[in-house]
């Protein structure tokens, strides 16, 4: 088993002097999501978590793309940059990059992060940014009125696609895991609890953590995710990823196949040592990869909480680290010396 | 044998051969040369955007061209004095802009059946008398160089290869440039491989002993040294003057600077520079793509650093959405375009100046921003420090106009002292600025600049939310408002013209106050309209110039002055952008004078243009 290298996500952001409340987040903007939106839950949860962080409100700043989620930092009372479609990977990479004192969050939907700023999105996780990406999945567009994402499922039918969607969804984790992501996690908007277990391990990580959130869009896409909230069914579909536990749901437990992949069986059937345990801290992220791949394709197993989490340089702290190095070999940057260097020559 | 050594007062070389010839290579040498040597000068590389076209052929030449003078210039020259030509593409390339009489040094080892061909010469131009009106110096580069490195260990191709250095030593000799720059130069390079470090130095003597000592060459020339303003002077091309310009810019406005771009032609060499320079505490970031690039460059601005992205024309389009997040969020932002032959990807390598209404309007919605263009390749450096200041200064997204011409043109630059810069620092905000005290109205603005508070993160008390949402005048809650929404399109549009209070007023260039013709230009055209006024006034013409640095808004008293005079004549390398421009804002009847071949103007051909418009009157 793999030990926890990372605990040190929050070491250079500056810690309150006092103790701050679920309050103290909210700002005094009107929330407009509709009645019933997962997005209502989701902002409780960051709201009535991020206190227990103990940073510094003004340290904390939550930027996002365009989509119904992106409307997210406007009420929360911190820094917020409410941006343009896709791009809000890109505006935070030059914050956080420059600024390794803020704990940067990007708030944003599978549309604004998976197709027109998909691009963005994989560099940032490949960079190891210090970021925590919230990536909202409601696996439709809601904001432009009920066009299918690209994590609808096939044959979706939607305004734009009324024989359904021919499109091949992505599936966040694999596309994470793929992209080099050194933090990916999957937690559900009516879970609170797990939730915030999941933005904690997120926050705390140092780099970038990207946390798929399946929301509900309850107004074009309703139930996406009924199955995972169904008391009757949620148990067995549930896979737990916790590190260092079996991976189980109430009745099927994941174990090593006989073609050398994974699968997912009666836990009944098997002994106890046969179950594969999680171990999120892996190097090698192909059996991260493989546990992504076990809601494929029809939703009957679902892995919930921390695919994998391992330590390696941010994205800031190596940047800095070349300014330093610069500095140290040929001491700070003097403006005279720059303009007079290499040949010369005077006159008069 | 005595040579006979015959004074000039200026001269033009161009150095021409195939892209791997090594001719940018030479001409940056001979350059270094003759800066040091204390003549005036001016260069003008051209080169194709393959890095190897097919050897020999006419889309492979590359080219450098040199002028150098006893006196002040204001270009890299009309037309060639002496053609150095390493194969006949490189002759037949260029032979159309060879003055009759000029010298053609040409590499007779290349004039090979095969390469005669290869560019449709039947018979080879150096053996019939198709060259009589051209004094042709036939002289076996290739050959003498293998043999001058017999006593190397070097094969027979990477002695070859040693040619350029030849005729660098040929050229010195012709032109008494000193020698040492260049053999410190060597030694420098191959610092790693001596033995080629040795080799290239001895090419380099053995052109220069070939002067010395042939009889093809009886003459050699001598150019004073110009009588420039007193100061430390070094050669600088555009694009490194920019970096250097915003370097000072961070330092001058005690912000750390972040540069976001992806690599493009002609303005990659600006992140390379900036690259180099961390001990600043620059942050260069190669983005993903275009978009990223600016992206991040605005990122860091809301973190209170002087965010920059450097591009060209495709990248400005890409950028354009990000742009107009930095016009509505009202955050410092500098926006490097080095303008390249268009539309699309157009050509790369080839200059132009077809940006201007795209820097204006090309956003959606009203987004005005300010655009400032500079004139000479040394200029680039007050101009990035001047868009530093307008940004910083108005919180504002500040287009930067330069071109393909002054990016890799260079000139000889006095180099100015830190402490003479200006201070262009700002004020963070600290504490809240409402009128109870306690509350902070990020978009309440500055009543003299109209220009809002700029609060960064980390700063308590401060926290507030800001996007591409139209926002609430004062508050920068989001806002669909009619009223609002007109009243800060209008703030947002004002906040901009008032700029024109606080740059220069446009000079005028009229010795005798009497003049009746106007020539006005932007940007990079500065060089070649002032060579032809002097030609005109030379000749006994009248001719007022002014040169608009300030494209956006314009000095508040550019009507005024267009008004004043009979005639305005308005030479761009676009279709007619800036005279659109004045057109529709002042009533006045431009005269347009475009021509869109990737090249900078020549000052004999707008000497003509002007002499016609005056002969019009």
């Amino acid at each position: 088993m793999s030990e926890i290298q990372n605990g040190r996500g929050l070491s250079l952001v500056p810690k309150s002097d006092v103790k701050l409340g679920m309050k103290d987040f909210k700002s005094d903007q009107e929330v407009r999501w509709c009645p019933g939106c997962g997005d209502y839950a989701i902002l409780a949860a960051v709201q009535s978590f991020v206190p227990e962080l103990g940073l510094k409100r003004e340290n904390m700043v939550f930027v996002s793309g365009i989509g119904c989620s992106s409307r997210f930092p406007y009420y929360m009372n911190t820094y917020g940059f409410h941006s343009i479609h896709g791009r809000a990977p890109a505006i935070a990479t030059g914050l956080a990059s420059s600024r390794p004192d803020l704990s940067v969050w990007v708030i944003t939907g599978d549309g604004d992060a998976l197709s027109i700023g998909g691009n963005h999105l994989i560099h940032a996780l490949r960079r190891n940014v210090n970021l925590n990406i919230l990536l909202f999945n409601n696996r439709i567009y809601g904001l432009t009125k009920g066009q299918y994402s690209p994590t609808s499922e096939v044959g979706k039918i939607t305004k734009s696609t009324p024989m359904g969607s021919l499109d091949k969804p992505f599936n966040p984790i694999s596309l994470a895991i793929g992209a080099e992501a050194s933090f990916v996690a999957r937690t559900i908007d009516s879970d609170r609890k797990h939730l915030q277990s999941v933005l904690r391990e997120a926050a705390e990580h140092r780099g970038t953590s990207l946390v798929e959130i399946y929301q509900n869009c309850n107004i074009f896409n309703d139930g996406a995710f009924d199955q995972l909230k169904d008391p009757e069914q949620r148990d067995d579909i549930t896979l737990r990823l916790e590190h260092g536990q079996p991976i189980v749901s109430a009745t099927k437990a994941v174990r090593r196949s006989a073609d050398g992949g994974i699968e997912v069986v009666s836990r009944a059937e098997i002994a106890e040592s046969e179950i594969l345990v999680h171990d999120a801290h892996r190097p090698d992220p192909s059996l991260a990869f493989a546990l992504s791949r076990l809601d494929e394709p029809a939703f009957e197993h679902v892995p919930i909480g921390v695919f994998r989490s391992v330590d390696r340089p941010s994205y800031d702290e190596l940047m800095s680290a070349q300014l330093e190095e610069a500095a140290a070999q040929r001491g700070p940057g003097d403006l005279d010396d720059l303009l007079l260097a290499g040949d010369t020559w005077r006159i008069g | 044998m005595t040579k006979q050594v015959q004074q000039l007062d200026r001269v033009i070389i161009r150095f021409a051969g195939d892209s791997g010839d090594g001719m940018q290579l030479t001409g940056d040498r001979f350059t270094s040369g003759t800066a040091e040597f204390g003549n005036d000068l001016s260069t003008l590389p051209n080169f194709p955007a393959e890095i190897r076209a097919p050897a020999g052929t006419l889309p492979g030449v590359s080219s450098f061209q040199l002028h150098f003078a006893d006196h002040d210039i204001l270009t890299p020259g009309d037309a060639p004095n002496v053609l150095v030509a390493m194969n006949p593409a490189a002759l037949k390339a260029n032979l159309g802009d060879l003055p009759r009489g000029a010298d053609i040094i040409a590499n007779t080892d290349e004039f090979t059946k095969r390469n005669l061909q290869k560019v449709g010469y039947a018979v080879s131009p150096l053996e019939d008398d198709s060259l009589s009106e051209w004094r042709v110096h036939p002289v076996p580069l290739t050959s003498l160089t293998v043999r001058a490195l017999e006593g190397f260990d070097l094969s027979k191709k990477d002695a070859e290869r040693s040619k350029n250095m030849f005729a660098l030593g040929l050229l010195s000799w012709l032109y008494h440039r000193p020698t040492e720059t260049t053999i410190k130069f060597l030694e420098n390079k191959f610092a790693k491989r001596p033995d080629i470090a040795k080799a290239n130095i001895a090419a380099f003597q053995a052109g220069w002993n070939y002067g010395e000592t042939t009889e093809s060459f009886s003459v050699s020339y001598e150019v004073k040294p110009a009588k420039l303003p007193p100061g430390v002077y070094r050669n600088i091309s555009g694009n490194q003057a920019l970096a250097f310009g915003l370097i000072a810019a961070s330092v001058q406005s005690r912000l750390p600077l972040f540069l976001g771009s992806y690599p493009i032609t002609p303005a990659s060499d600006i992140l390379h520079e900036l690259s180099k320079h961390k001990r600043f505490g620059i942050r260069t970031f190669q983005a993903e793509d275009e978009i990223a690039g600016v992206g991040a460059a605005l990122g860091a601005a809301f973190g209170g650093a002087l965010g920059v992205t450097t591009t060209s024309g495709p990248g400005v389009a890409l950028k354009a959405e990000t742009v107009g997040l930095a016009v509505t969020t009202e955050l410092p932002l500098i926006v490097v375009d080095v303008q390249r032959a268009g539309p699309s990807t157009g050509m790369p390598t080839k200059t132009e100046q077809t940006d201007l209404l795209m820097a204006m309007y090309g956003r959606n919605g009203e987004s005005p921003l300010p655009i400032v263009a500079p004139s000479t390749p040394s200029d680039c450096f007050d101009a990035a420090v001047e868009a530093a200041r307008l940004a910083v200064k108005y919180r504002t997204p500040v287009m930067l106009l330069s071109d393909g011409y002054l990016a890799n043109g260079s000139e000889p630059w006095k180099v100015p002292s830190a402490a003479e810069l200006p201070d262009i620092s700002t004020e963070f905000a600290t504490a809240p600025n409402g009128e109870d005290g306690s509350t902070f109205l990020p978009f309440k603005r500055d009543t003299e600049t109209l220009a809002r508070p700029w609060a960064i993160p980390g700063t308590a008390g401060l926290e507030h939310r800001i996007g591409g949402i139209e926002k609430a005048d004062g508050t920068g809650n989001i806002s669909y408002d009619p009223g609002n929404h007109d009243k800060m399109v209008r703030l947002r549009q004002a906040k901009i013209d008032g700029i024109a209070q606080d740059i220069p007023p446009l000079e005028v260039d009229d010795p005798d106050g009497d003049a009746r013709v106007l020539v006005i230009g932007w940007g990079s055209t500065y060089g070649p309209i002032a060579a032809a006024v002097r030609r005109i006034r030379k000749s006994g013409g009248k001719v007022a110039q002014a040169h608009l640095r300030h494209l956006n808004p314009l000095p508040a008293n550019t009507g005024e002055v267009l008004r004043a005079y009979d005639k305005v004549l308005l030479p761009e390398i676009n279709l007619g952008q800036l005279a659109l421009l004045l057109r529709a804002r002042f009533l006045v009847d431009i005269i347009s004078y475009n021509r869109v071949r990737g090249l900078p103007f020549k000052a004999e051909e707008l000497a003509g243009v002007i002499q016609d418009v005056i002969d019009s009157e």
